[in-house]
């Protein structure tokens, strides 16, 4: 996983609440037994006409925010599947933090795997970051995860929470797996207990 | 002891190890499997040199996207899918873990097969990459959707790294009324709360009502928890519970089944125990609803009008304008007016027999006006249960098409897609945009529903069918 430390990129507004795994890669792209060369087809149906063009008024068609790295986002982002696929595609894009005032709980998880920050924000910070995106290219937020603050275009600096351990995992690029298998015995532990307590599971 | 609710207790007996910031391993104890994400997982596995910890606590079983016609198990026409079903049947093999392929008559829907070769236990810790595993709470099982590195994760460690979620409570009181189901629970209360509402908790639902429903119906309650943005819903197991899973082919037996047992029901809240959020609903209010909009908490009893965008506040305003202008509606249109091209029954929520049962109750005699009608049994065990009953002649006397089992159109992942602009009533679980099928228009509704949708053509009161009043 790449690491994830500070961030200065164009930041795309999607106000839209409720934008689910659907919207973001649609089911027909899941078919993929590989992680990468999903970017192409993200948000594809909000993206492309039935035959394949562009939809000028898309915000990631737009000229200003073809490059974007950041979204600024409705309510309740990634709602819905549980596809690591919308990660996926947002990362091979080159979206590396999305911010909204909420989240889905596995899209949420999801993206701390693969090295992209979503940070929750409250309305009023959301509603400042969404008109400060609004005014394009020039306009560069600045995503800085060891201080862990968001700058706007003219330099008004707002606060973010995040859990300590992702923090830690994200800022290194900490694969889960490696770390995990630090405390295997803790698990034949747990499993030798289990045995005993629990012999049907 | 302080008094726990039952996700606690739960959570109590599956922490492996517990960091000091509170970030702990949990152990998981059934690790269901599907062709759609795990084959980079295998792939991860197999490039770090890794083994599956726990074979035979992984249960394998593909669903998503194999065809729902004969001679599947022979050849499947999409490259892409096939490969992805040859790629799990190659990860079963390789990784000695139990697996149902598309030629076993066991094979069907993983949430589905599960339960019903009793791999989901009551008190067990189960995760599959799929966020509709919430299903398995219906048993007292701590259950929830994964990601792909997760399930990577609990392939190599058996373990997955979790914080704890807050508890919710939602009760629903007195009994239902008739021509209402475990299905109009489950979307009403994601209509009282949201689709964020549950996020950040794991829910208990309790009350009369849901002690009334069978297990069936409990699983379909569970099923959409993640709809209401829940990491999880649970039920507390009872008698109910027992019976269902007892006998069943991976069920504990004899001495094991005893102990078992005995632990199984010290699976409740404890009275007094704290919970951070609580929602009542009256059993007695809940209407068989439809949805009319693009997002689940788009909920409104069949009696209703379509919402105007100003019905609302917020950011919900355009998405209302957004969801009216996809789905084809009107302000102020009678939703029992909207006519209805395609009925679809089936997926995790309402594909088991109990729900077979319930909407050829009302087809019995009667033909459909719908341009197509299809009925996708949750299982290969189901289906052949349904034909045994004759419930599959009264489908397919009715105009239905007959399937084979897989998650078909509910997420359209195989052939069985919506064309643009055509509209469904599916029993399925989510409406969003391009669901089932690009363009496609999705109502939600339950097995009853959408059997009336069916006769006539439109959404329809079921209860103007069976003769109650509304």
């Amino acid at each position: 996983m790449d690491k994830f430390t500070k961030l200065t990129g164009i930041a795309a507004p999607m106000p839209l609440v409720n934008i689910d795994t659907d919207m973001i890669i649609p089911k027909q792209f899941l078919k993929t037994i590989k992680r990468s060369g999903l970017g192409k087809n993200l948000f594809d149906e909000m993206r492309y006409t039935l035959d394949g063009q562009e939809i000028p008024e898309f915000v990631l068609n737009q000229p200003a925010y073809r490059k974007a790295e950041i979204i600024v986002a409705g309510d309740n982002f990634g709602c819905g599947s549980s596809r690591e696929h919308a990660p996926w595609a947002l990362l091979d894009f080159g979206i590396r933090c999305v911010i909204s005032t909420s989240f889905a709980d596995i899209f949420f998880n999801n993206c701390f795997k693969n090295g992209i920050l979503p940070i929750v924000m409250p309305q009023e910070v959301v509603d400042v970051l969404m008109e400060d995106a609004k005014k394009g290219a020039n306009a560069r937020q600045t995503v800085d995860l060891e201080a862990q603050t968001v700058t706007t275009s003219d330099g008004r600096v707002f606060p973010f929470n995040v859990d300590p351990f992702r923090k830690h995992c994200l800022l290194n690029g900490l694969d889960d797996i490696g770390l995990t298998l630090e405390k295997a015995a803790s698990i034949d532990a747990y499993e030798a207990k289990a045995a005993s307590a629990f012999p049907w599971a | 002891m302080a008094p726990r609710t039952l996700y606690d207790k739960i959570w109590d007996d599956h922490v492996a190890h517990q960091a000091e910031d509170g970030t702990c391993l949990l152990y998981i104890d059934r690790h269901l499997v599907h062709e759609v994400t795990s084959p980079q997982a295998f792939e991860g596995l197999r490039m770090s040199g890794r083994k599956v910890r726990a074979p035979e606590k992984t249960i394998a079983v593909p669903d998503h996207n194999v065809p729902t016609t004969p001679g599947r198990d022979k050849h499947i026409d999409n490259e892409e899918s096939r490969i992805q079903v040859e790629a799990l049947d190659k990860n079963a093999k390789d990784f000695a873990i139990n697996y149902y392929p598309v030629s076993d008559i066991r094979q069907g829907i993983v949430h589905i097969v599960g339960p019903e070769q009793g791999w989901t236990l009551p008190g067990m810790t189960v995760v599959c990459g799929d966020s509709h595993t919430a299903t398995h709470g219906a048993f007292g099982a701590l259950a929830h959707g994964i990601g792909t590195s997760e399930v990577e994760h609990v392939l190599a460690t058996q373990t997955l790294i979790q914080k704890k979620s807050k508890n919710m409570k939602v009760e629903i009181t007195g009994s239902l009324r008739p021509g209402v189901t475990a299905k109009d629970i489950t979307l009403s209360v994601i209509g009282a709360t949201g689709t964020a509402g549950g996020t950040g908790y794991v829910i208990e639902y309790c009350g009369q009502a849901i002690r009334e429903l069978s297990m069936e119906g409990r699983m379909t309650v569970c099923n959409m928890a993640i709809e209401g943005g829940a990491r999880a819903g649970l039920i507390a197991p009872d008698e109910k519970t027992f019976a269902y899973v007892m006998g069943r082919p991976h069920a504990p037996k004899g001495a094991k089944w005893e102990a078992a047992l005995a632990y199984w029901k010290t699976l409740f809240t404890d009275e007094g125990a704290h919970f951070d959020k609580v929602v009542t609903i009256r059993g007695e209010d809940i209407a068989p609803v439809v949805t009319w909009g693009t997002s689940p908490e788009d909920v409104l009893p069949i009696t209703g009008r379509v919402p105007a965008p100003e019905d609302f506040t917020g950011g919900k305003v355009e998405a209302a304008r957004r969801s009216l202008d996809y789905m084809g509606l009107v302000p102020g249109q009678k939703l029992s007016d909207i006519a209805i091209d395609t009925v679809f029954i089936g997926s995790c929520t309402n594909g088991r027999i109990e729900d077979l049962r319930a909407a050829a109750e009302i087809l019995k005699g009667k033909k459909i006006k719908v341009k197509r009608a299809m009925v996708v049994p949750g299982s290969g065990l189901v289906r052949a249960q349904a034909e045994e009953e004759g419930l599959a002649q009264i489908f397919i006397d009715a105009g239905f098409e007959w399937r084979l089992a897989g998650c078909s159109m509910c997420l359209a992942m195989n052939p069985d897609q919506l064309a643009p602009g055509e509209r469904c009533a599916a029993t399925s679980n989510r409406n969003f945009e391009g669901r089932q099928g690009r363009g496609g228009r999705t109502h939600l509704l339950s097995p009853q529903m959408a059997a009336a949708a069916a006769i006539t053509g439109h959404l329809t009161d079921v209860r103007d069918m069976m003769g109650v009043e509304a």
